[in-house]
């Protein structure tokens, strides 16, 4: 049991690490293909950290749906738009040392709010056995309480497919 | 060191602060939207952390919040479709990538 808990402390720290080396990744390479694959690898790490917070289900749509559908859509458009020609233009300094202020104030009030935050020390409980899985909990939410946004984003998808033909659509004139 | 509901917030705020970054440093639109979809996701596990530490009273996870995880990734991804279109129609009509390119709306 001991060795158990030590392996998923373990793990967390292996996950987050790709996660947040993925992150850096996407931000740093000139390359945007290279940045799209660093992206790959951060949403591959956060699903890794999904399964290991037991939402199975939101892991699984996790690659799924970012790391299998979005990402080969980016990688679609940035084949699209023959890009490797502008890669070598240079970062605006002002720009680069803007941002890295606002991430490290960020970084350094998250700090400050999580160490008074005293709710944040508990450790993680077991789930207790015998109760129906997460797949099966969050289907019977979706269909009973949540049946009428469900709907809702049906439609949306709808009106979303619907825009995206009309602004690709070449103006015939 | 055990890990605590804190790991996962902080995990969740240094990615959020990554994808901040690298909104304020990239000048390639893609790239931007990708960091765009990276603070949508660091969203995504603070969500599901909590879920998962503020447990109900029968002892289980809270899945309302992840029934609510699963409408942020489908808004997303319509998100990303819609994104990426306009993105297309802005390289048509202007044929750079490059938002400091992009200034018709400037003075």
């Amino acid at each position: 049991m001991e060795q158990a808990e030590v392996m998923l402390d373990l793990l967390f720290y292996i996950f987050s690490a790709l996660t947040v080396i993925g992150a850096l990744g996407v931000i740093v390479n000139k390359n945007p293909v290279t940045s799209a694959f660093c992206l790959i690898a951060a949403f591959i790490g956060l699903a890794a950290l999904f399964i290991q917070l037991d939402a199975y289900l939101v892991g699984i749509i996790q690659i799924l749906v970012y790391g299998g559908a979005v990402m080969v859509l980016f990688l679609f458009i940035i084949m699209l738009m023959d890009l490797p020609s502008e890669e070598r233009r240079k970062f605006g300094w002002g720009a680069v040392a803007g941002g890295i202020l606002v991430g490290c104030v960020f970084v350094v009030q998250l700090v400050r709010v999580l160490g008074d935050y005293s709710a944040g020390s508990r450790v993680m409980q077991d789930l207790p056995d015998g109760v129906a899985s997460d797949v099966e909990q969050i289907g019977k939410l979706m269909f009973t309480q949540y049946y009428f946004p469900v709907q809702v984003v049906g439609v949306l998808l709808l009106i979303s497919t619907i825009g995206v033909i009309v602004l690709s659509k070449r103006e015939l004139d | 060191m055990e890990v605590t509901l804190n790991h996962f917030l902080f995990v969740s705020g240094l990615l959020f602060a990554i994808g901040l970054a690298g909104v304020l440093v990239r000048r390639n639109v893609i790239v931007i939207f990708m960091c765009l979809e990276l603070m949508l996701s660091a969203a995504n596990l603070s969500l599901v952390a909590f879920s998962r530490f503020n447990l109900t009273p029968s002892g289980d996870a809270d899945y309302n919040a992840q029934v609510f995880l699963f409408f942020i990734i489908t808004v997303a991804a319509a998100e990303v479709a819609v994104g990426l279109a306009i993105i297309v129609a802005l390289y048509r009509a202007k044929q750079t990538t490059d938002v400091t390119q992009i200034n018709t709306m400037k003075n």
